[in-house]
Formats: structure tokens, sequence, C-alpha cells
């Protein structure tokens, strides 16, 4: 395997045994990136000078014989949604081209604090909304197992520079399942945090109370190392959480017996492709074969999630994007006579189709007379879905799930007909609605594409997650897959 | 005609809060600053950034909603506004919508004498936007406008009355009073010329004794108490003329013009905003224990309407004296602090709304920014009430104490103003105007008591008016009756 391959923390321990020095391994990553970048269009923006002078610096700490902090010294990237200081932030949107932030996101300083070395900044659906990364206002991102299929969205370009092994680990966003459901698509691990667990400060908003930062990794190993690194409490951001984080390796324990499984039957439903359902069937009876006890429960409300969520992410995006007017960053229509023309023309110009459906639903749902019908509703809706949890993690410790209905759909499928593309995100939605966190691991192959097999436990709960899924990954060999594109 | 209707009258109060930081960020909140130098990202609303509430604004929030006899909710929220305007850097205003911080008050007003009860709807509290610098006259007219974020985010308390304004003079009423009492509690500086203090009002009128309310226009940019008034006092003329011409009052919203004294159209209703209210969700709701409310409770001052009632039951002002002295903070504060060595409370009161006013009013000036001192003050008065100086000369004094800063004694020595009180010296003197005034004389015999007045005054102004005034007139009565 080459080097570039490993997991971060099999990297890690090539640099604490010195066999490496994060120099090399950037370098290596750097030129891997140089030969696959041109099939998987990962990247937005590439950072190699900062990234190899940041590894210097590591390598420099490492030969005096300093602490340095899990993960420190490996080369990773972020989703172009998290604010960096100096370092262009796009959101894959002509409106922030060439937008560069004062300031870094509460992620990326706790990152920068144990030794970030950071590849560059991720392509995505434009300010976060698809589920293809076809919605990039830049290029599309293709699926490294397949050149002709999406990677997913709207961490598309994150879950395929980890698949490709462009970076050894990234962060995603997920509002609606946009960790989850590349990570699926790309066949690596990607987790969905509870809400509040990790600070948003700095990541560009797109639903405010949906959005949450997340690790994509080769495994679960990896997950956990991420997670400890940016979780904990934020002063800047209202809604973190102010709880002790918990030791994530400590839940690294390869034991699920006797572990109260729900297995939802809303998620099996009609419109779930038959080989995808058979190899989550298969990873559900994998896990009986651990010891876990396994029952059919019951979610009812699931079949409003998806209505539900597209009401209310569309209602905060609309507001959360109205900063951007051309009034004080980013792109600018110049030849506008008057400032209601450059707000609407720049607004035109610099936003992409679904970005502005979704900016006219949201303004939709909130004008008066409408709102009571759609956003009140909707959040009543929301009250539902939580309860749901909540009852059926009085009894279980976790519910499994299929991530995504099918494996990678290929370019243009479903982008003619947004309600199929929304309905992609039917497995997804409900989890960020409820706040809980969710896991997607690697549960197998459909016709040589990767199928994902969700992790869902109750808030705060990741412990749980990782010790399922660290079990489950123990005894299979998945995540060990890479794909092959056609270079070496 | 103009008689047959009645005014309707609601007001809506902006008062920026006193706090050192902004709301939702650390930057400062002074006023004044080079453009754009008092803001951050949080402030600017860059890409990403999240609002964290101060909670300085929410005690200072409680302690006016307490002050205005509100009820504190238990439990409040955030809401954004969503409006685009260049001044409003996220194109949203955090505010506060179905859930405010204070609802049900009331303050007291009185005019004319009678008193009356305002209703307080509620108080909200939000953040303050930008200011746009114009490069012409107006927005229109202007080729370029700059804008200046310094401003943006910091903390404003709205304060919304209830319709029970029926007059011009009972708004400049409620304003003037709703002033003194946030003055009182110290929350804000109440500035009006800064800004810190902001009022609209809600005008309508309707035939007297209809119970329906006419349509109602809203007057914004009214920065003083005349103007408020005048303002009104133009918008009930306006409205009630419109009626009697068969007109129709269209709801909008108008701007008051000082200079010309009109109000002139801003938009009307049709143009109006939607403002999609909804929870901000970057602030989690606000829960306001009892505890916390008790607390805000301990630090709340005496207000006005209690320090007056003290200055007429315990110190025997009138009612018309207490209410000017305690409709400003600092005048009431230098009142008690001239108490503190001069007990007589009606001569105080004399004093400051007479004198002390005049000079401060002529030259602009606020209480605080007085040369005189209440010490300084009493010292005068002690001087007069000894027989050192005469009331004349106190006055005359005082105006000079105000000028210079220099002690009434030091004055008084220097310009050799002390009273006269010697009665050989006085009684020659009174001879001698006497003797240099015979039909006066004349006149006081054959009845006219009043003539006396006019040999007082040549006695005080032979000796510049340093005689005293009630030796004066002991002696010249003796003397004439000797006659
Ligand atoms: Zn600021």
């Amino acid at each position: 395997m080459e080097l570039y391959e490993q997991t971060a923390h099999e990297l890690r321990d090539l640099l604490i045994k010195k066999e490496i020095s994060s120099q090399e391994l950037t370098e290596a990553f750097c030129e891997h990136i140089a030969q696959v970048e041109g099939y998987v269009q990962a990247y937005v923006t590439t950072t190699r000078e900062q990234a190899l002078k940041a590894a210097q610096d590591f390598d420099q700490k490492l030969a005096k014989g300093e602490e340095t902090a899990p993960l420190a010294g490996i080369p990773m990237a972020l989703k172009d949604n998290m604010s960096t200081k100096d370092i262009r932030t796009t959101c894959s949107s002509k409106i922030l081209e060439n937008y560069i932030p004062p300031y870094d996101a509460t992620v990326v300083k706790k990152l920068q604090a144990t030794g970030m070395v950071m590849l560059g900044k991720l392509n995505m659906d434009e300010f976060a909304m698809g589920s293809s990364t076809e919605n990039s206002r830049f290029f599309q991102t293709k699926n490294p197992w397949d050149l002709e299929r999406v990677p997913g969205g709207s961490s598309g370009g994150a879950a395929a520079a980890v698949a490709a092994s462009e970076a050894a680990y990234t962060l995603g966003s997920d509002t609606g399942g946009s960790i989850r459901q590349p990570a699926a698509y790309c066949g690596v691990v990607g987790l969905k945090p509870t809400y509040g667990l990790v600070s948003r400060f700095g990541l560009l908003a797109f639903a405010s109370s949906l959005d949450q930062i997340g690790p994509l990794t080769k495994d679960v190993t990896d997950c956990a190392l991420v997670l400890q690194q940016i979780a904990g409490h934020d002063p800047l951001d209202s809604t973190s959480a102010n709880l002790p984080v918990p030791n994530y390796q400590e839940a690294l324990v390869p034991d699920v017996k006797g572990l109260k499984v729900g297995v939802p039957k809303e998620y099996f439903a009609a419109g779930l492709d038959p080989e995808v359902e058979k190899i989550v069937q298969q990873s559900i009876r994998q896990f009986e074969d651990l010891g876990a006890i396994i029952e059919e429960t019951s979610l009812p409300h699931t079949e409003y999630a998806l209505p539900a969520y597209y009401v209310i992410a569309p209602a905060e995006c609309s507001s959360n994007l109205a900063r951007y007017d051309g009034v004080r960053y980013g792109y600018r229509d110049t030849d506008a006579q008057d400032i209601v023309s450059m707000f609407m023309k720049t607004r035109d110009e610099g936003f992409g189709q679904e970005v502005k459906r979704r900016i006219m639903i949201g303004t939709y749902a909130l004008s008066s007379g409408y709102y009571d019908a759609y956003y009140l509703k909707a959040l009543k809706v929301r009250t539902l879905i939580k309860q749901d949890f909540d009852q059926a993690f009085a009894k279980y410790d976790i519910l499994l799930t299929p991530t995504t209905t099918s494996p990678a759909f290929k370019f243009g499928e479903k982008s003619a007909d947004p309600v199929s593309m929304y309905l992609s995100d039917i497995c997804t939605v409900t989890i960020n609605l409820a706040g809980v966190p969710a896991i997607s691991i690697p549960c197998g192959f459909s016709n040589g594409l990767p199928v994902g097999l969700q992790i869902i436990a109750k808030p705060f709960g990741e412990s749980t997650l990782f010790r399922a899924a660290y079990a489950f990954e123990k005894a299979t060999n998945y995540h060990e897959q890479r794909p092959q594109l056609g270079v070496k | 005609m103009a008689a047959e209707y009645e005014a309707v009258i609601g007001l809506e109060v902006h008062v920026e809060l006193k706090t050192k930081s902004k709301i939702f960020c650390g930057c400062t909140t002074e006023f004044g600053g080079e453009p754009n130098t008092h803001v951050c990202p949080v402030c600017l609303g860059l890409p990403g950034v999240l609002p964290v509430l101060n909670k300085k604004v929410v005690d200072y929030a409680i302690k006016a909603g307490l002050a205005l006899n509100c009820q504190i909710a238990s439990f409040s929220k955030f809401d954004r506004k969503n409006y685009y305007y260049p001044d409003l850097p996220k194109n949203f205003q955090t505010s506060q919508y179905d859930l405010p911080i204070a609802e049900h008050g009331f303050l007291d007003i009185e005019v004319d004498g009678v008193e009356k009860r305002i209703g307080i709807t509620r108080i909200h509290m939000e953040e303050d936007a930008g200011k746009l610098m114009h490069s012409g006259e107006t927005i229109v007219s202007s080729t370029s406008s700059l804008v200046d974020y310094n401003r943006t985010g910091v903390p404003l308390i709205e304060i919304v009355s209830e319709p029970d304004m029926r007059s011009a003079e009972e708004a400049r009423a409620y304003l003037e009073k709703l002033k003194a009492i946030i003055e009182y509690t110290e929350v804000s500086d109440c500035k009006m010329e800064e800004g810190s203090l902001r009022c609209d009002a809600n005008i309508s009128v309707r035939p007297k004794g209809t119970e329906k309310f006419g349509t109602k226009v809203e007057i914004k940019n009214m920065n003083s108490f005349r103007a408020l008034q005048r303002a009104v006092e133009y918008e009930i003329e306006r409205q009630i003329d419109l009626n009697e011409d068969g007109g129709k009052v269209i709801q909008e919203t108008r701007s008051w013009d000082d200079t010309k004294g009109v109000t002139v159209s801003m938009r009307s209703k049709e143009e109006a905003n939607d403002y999609r209210y909804f929870p901000e969700p970057d602030l989690v709701p606000l829960v306001i224990d009892k505890e916390w409310v008790d607390s805000i409770k301990e630090t709340m001052p005496e207000l006005p309407d209690a320090r007056k009632k003290r200055l007429v039951e315990e110190i025997g002002l009138s009612s018309y004296d207490a209410s000017v002295i305690t409709s400003s903070k600092d005048l009431a504060e230098f009142f008690d602090r001239t108490m503190e060595h001069y007990q007589d409370a009606k001569i105080v009161a004399n004093w400051l709304m007479g004198e002390l006013l005049r000079l401060l009013n002529a030259k602009g000036q606020t209480i605080k920014e007085s040369p005189i001192t209440p010490q300084a003050l009493a010292e005068l008065l002690i001087l007069q009430d000894k027989g050192t100086i005469s009331g004349k000369i106190a006055k005359q004094v005082f105006e000079e104490m105000f000028n210079t800063g220099q002690s009434a004694e030091n004055i008084v020595k220097e310009k050799g103003l002390v009273q006269i009180s010697d009665e050989g010296a006085i009684g020659a003197i009174v001879e001698k105007v006497i003797a240099n005034n015979p039909q006066s004389v004349e006149d006081f015999k054959n009845g006219k008591k009043q003539a006396i007045g006019f040999l007082v005054g040549q006695v005080m102004k032979e000796t510049k008016g340093k005689a005293n005034p009630a030796l004066v007139n002991k002696l010249l009565n003796e003397k004439l009756q000797n006659i």
C-alpha cells in the first residue's frame, strides 16, 4: 500500500517512529494529488506552500522531542465552507469566488493548535446545497470508484479526497446528510456529530439549526481521533454544548455483545435499491453474529421528515444568504445603476440555480400568510420526529439503517429533477432534524460501488457509535478497499 | 371644526443601552471613532460568524422593564427581522418578535395638572444598524454613499407604548417622563442629539366619541422633545384637514422635516416590508429566573415618581416644584446634594429652577456641566441668610460664580459686596434720600403708601444694592413717621 493510502493513525505511527517526516509525507500527498486530481477534481484551492511550512514546523518540533498532538503533521483538507484566514473560502460559489476571510473558524483554530497540515480547500455543492456536488459553480468532483458517477454531496470533494487518498482525512459539513451520503457513495467513514458538539463558528451557514461539522476518514479509529480534536464547547458559538468531551479512543473496543439495536422499518420501504437492502440486511446480521440484540422498530414520523426539512433548511438559508449582496465583499455586479438593482443583479449572477431555488422556497415559506402553514408546521413535525427518537433510544442503544437508498448515481441522472435529487437524502435528513449523531461506514459493494451503513445514537452518544462501528469494522474489511484510479 | 376630532398617538422609542461592548460581540460601543474601526467579523456579519449574547444587555433590559412597571418574561427569545439595506451587514436584524423581554407596563404623566397613565405594550432588545453617509444632500441626489458600521451591533431596547395619548402635549410629556425614568436607571445616557434616544410616533385621528381607530401614519426622525411636539401637532392638523376636505388619510411612513416644519411621505403601506420574522437559530432561548430579576431589582435606584413623592411629603416642596426637580436625574441629584449643606428646600428649588437653569440653558449646557457645585450654591445661600449680602446682590454673585467658577465668599470680598447693616450708615443715607425727594415724601404723607418703594429704591441705588433691605424699610418708616 502506498504511503498516502494509509490511515491517519497508521501515518501517525510512522511519524512518531521517525520512519518518515511530515515533509516527506506532505510531498507524497502533493505528488499524488498532482497525479489524480485531473480525474477526481476534489480541490477548489490547494495550499501546498502553507502545508509544507506546517509540516516542517511539525518535524522540528518532533526533532526537539516536543509533545505533539495526535493527527499533528498529517496532511488533511477542509470543505470550502470553513473560514480560513488569508485563504480563499468560496463555498464553491461565484459570489464568494475571490473572498479571503480575515479570521479562522474554530475547528481550524483547534486543528492548528494541534499542528494541522492543510493541503487545501475542497469542492462542494454551492453553499452546501445539493446531493451530488454537481451544483458547484466551478467544476464537478468525480466519484473515485467510478469517474462517471457523482461523489455525493454536498461534501463530495471532502469524501472523494479521502477515498482517492488526496488527504488523510477531511472535514465536511452535514445539514441533511452532506457528510454521510457522500461518505457512503465514496466508501469512507463519515460522521455527523450531535448538534452542538462541534462549534459552528466560522462555518459558512446554510441552515443554522441543522448544520454540523464532522470528519470524513478512512476508518473508524481516524474518525474518533478527528472528532476528539474538534469537539467541545466554544464560547463563540451559543449553540455549542457546554459538556465535557469523552475520550473517544476508549470507545474503540470490538465488542457489541448485548448492545440493543433497533431497525426502523420506515428506512426499508419502497424506493430502497434491492442490492443495497441486501447488503444492509447482511450487515445487520453481522451485528447479530457479534452478539447484538436486533429488533425491528418504528420511527412513525419519518415520512414527514423530508418535507419538513425542505421547508426549514431553505427558510434558514434564505436569511443566512441574504448577506451576500455585493456591498461588503465577494462578487458585485458593477453595471447596475442603483442600489436595489445592484443587490438583485449581484445575487442573480452570483448564485447558482439550486441556491436561488432554495432562497425562493425559504422566502415563500417565511412570508406572512404562509408562515403558519409551512414553517410553523415544519417546526411541529420536527418536534414529533425528535420524540420518535427519544422513544426509540429509551429502548435501543443504536439504530441501524442504510445511509442511502442506492449507490452513487451517474452525472446528470437526477440533476434535471430536483425532487428526485431531494429524495436521495431521505435516509439522512431525519437525523439532522432530530439533532442526534449518526455515522456512515462502508458495509459492502454493489456492482463495485460502495454501500454505506448508517448507525444512529442518542444525543452525545458518539462513543456508542464508535464502539458499534469499530466492532463492525474489525469483523469486516470493506474499509480497507481502495478505488483503482488507473494511476499508480 | 377641528374640535370634533381626537388624536390617537402611540410612541415607539429606541434607547441605546450604555454597555461597554456590543450586543453580540466584544467590540466597543463608544460613540464616534474613525469609520469602521469599532468592528469585527461578528458585527460585520462576515460569512460564518455567530452572535453571542452580551448578558449585560439583558440586565439592562430587565432593569428598564422593571422601571416601567413591566412584567419580565421568564422565557424570551431572539428572532430575525429580514430586510435589505446597505447599513445592515447581514440583511437581517436580530431582534425580538413574539416573546419580548418585558410587557404590560405603564408610566404616569401629568399635563396641565391632570394625571394620566400611559400603557407600555412591550420592551424588546435588538441590535443597531450602521450609518450611511451620502455624497449629496439625500440618498436620491447622491452619486455615491459610504457605510460606517461602527454603530452596528450597539444594543438597543425598543419601548412601544399603547395608543393612549391624545395630544402633542401628552406625547411630549410621555417622552420626557420616559427619558427621565431611563436616565434614573442609568441603562442609557439618553443623549437625543447623539441618537441614543430616538422616537417614532404612530398617529391617527377619529371623530370624538367613536371607538374605531382612524388610518394610522408613522412619523420618523424626531430627535428632540420640541420636534416631537411640533411633528405631532402638524400631523394631527394635516389629518384633520384631510378628513374635513373629504380626502383620505393613507397608511404610510412619513418623515419629520424640522427646518420646514412639515411631515413628508417616505413610503406607503403598499411598499411596506414583509419582515419574515423567524426564531434566530444561532442563539438559544433566554430563560430568566426569579433570582436574576431579583438581583436586578436590588440595583434599582429611586425613580422619578418615588423621588417626587419624597420631596413633596418629606421636604414639603410643592407638587409642581418636585416634578420639575425630579424630571432630570442630574437636577434631582444637584438638589439633594445642595440640601446636604443648606436646608431650605423651597429656596434651593427656586434657585435651581430659576437662576441655574436659566444660565445653563442660555449657554446650552447640562446640569452636569454646571460650573457651580451644590456646595458653592449652599455657601451663597448661607451668606444671604446671614445678611452678609442682600438677595439682589446674591443673584449678581451667582452669575459671577457661574462665569468664573469662584466661590461666593471670594466674589463678595473682592467686589466689596458685603451688605450694609450699620444702622448709622444707612440712617444717614435714608435722611439724604428723604431730603432729596420731597415730592415722594409728600405723596407718602398724603396716603400714597407705594411711594415708599421709590424711596427704598433710591437708598439701594445710593448703596449699590448693598444696604440691608429690611433695615432700609425699618429706618425709612421710622423717619417718615417722624416727619
Ligand atoms: Zn464586533
